[in-house]
């Protein structure tokens, strides 16, 4: 049997809505069957992203593999990119603005959570162009 | 300690789930910073909140939260209570602060792990 491949447009303009498509593959994958602590793990990493993706990068798109031990989780967006990924990926930088703070976010706590609860997390990210953030979880 | 005493404790009102109160849940987490939520919660069931906007529901949702509790009086919106609906989860509504709602809890004996 092939890998289960998901697909979800995330729309940039909307901060309020944002979560939907990670709220669609957390009950793919609870309906999968999948362990719980798997499943909260993707989640929180596509939610985190997702999030991103809307307040730093105008949406993208995020495709799912779900393979007999691997869950890939990969989103692409056409944003400005991260200029310093090491500076991005320290915990508490942030250039999240007022409307992103309002709602609760922009602590500059999503990347470090991603990398935290994936296996493998790379940034592929270029000033201009935009930026995939690829996550690995281990289903086992 | 279930669901039905923490309503009782915070003389809280249930906004929606009233058919799950008899849920157990042994710790909390009080935030009103989602991004803290995401990267702090482990098994904490209950989420004590005063911000009020449905990405609270969705943070609970990914973290496997069973009761959000919003305090300072909050009333959550209608598509609020239809986002936690779907996902199962209770909402309650609580005119305590913050502080008082989470001691009362803790010296109640909701002490976490
Ligand atoms: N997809 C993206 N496109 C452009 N910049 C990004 C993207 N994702 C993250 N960044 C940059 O990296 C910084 C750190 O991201 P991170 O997710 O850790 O924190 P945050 O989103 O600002 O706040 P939080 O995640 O705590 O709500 C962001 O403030 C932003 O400058
Ligand atoms: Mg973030």
């Amino acid at each position: 049997m092939g890998d289960l491949k998901l697909n979800y447009e995330v729309d940039g303009g909307d901060l309020i809505q944002a979560g939907e498509a990670s709220s669609k593959m957390k009950m793919t994958l609870k309906k999968l069957g999948l362990p719980p602590e798997v499943i909260r793990r993707a989640s929180i990493c596509m939610y985190e992203g997702e999030i991103n993706m809307v307040i730093h990068a105008d949406g993208g798109q995020v495709e799912v593999d779900v393979g007999m031990d691997t869950i890939t989780i990969r989103l692409t967006d056409h944003g400005p990119g991260i200029p310093d990924v090491d500076q991005a990926m320290e915990e508490g930088f942030s250039t999240a603005g007022d409307v992103a703070r309002d709602l609760g976010f922009g602590a500059g706590m999503g990347l470090p959570n991603m990398k935290r609860c994936s296996d493998d997390m790379q940034i592929d990210t270029q000033v201009g162009v935009g930026t995939t953030v690829t996550m690995k979880i281990h289903i086992n | 300690m279930d669901l039905f005493e923490i309503r009782d404790i915070l003389n809280a009102t249930v906004l929606c789930g009233e058919e799950y109160l008899d849920r157990e849940v042994r710790s909390a987490c009080a935030s009103d910073f989602m991004s803290d939520v995401l990267a702090y919660v482990k098994d904490q069931a209950l989420l004590l909140t005063g911000m009020v906007n449905p990405q609270v529901v969705r943070t609970a949702e990914m973290m496997d939260m069973k009761c959000i509790i919003f305090v300072r009086g909050k009333m959550p919106g209608e598509d609020i209570l239809e986002l936690a609906r779907e996902r199962e989860i209770v909402v309650m509504r609580s005119e305590m602060r913050m502080f008082i709602a989470c001691g009362l809890l803790y010296s109640r004996g909701l002490a976490g792990e």
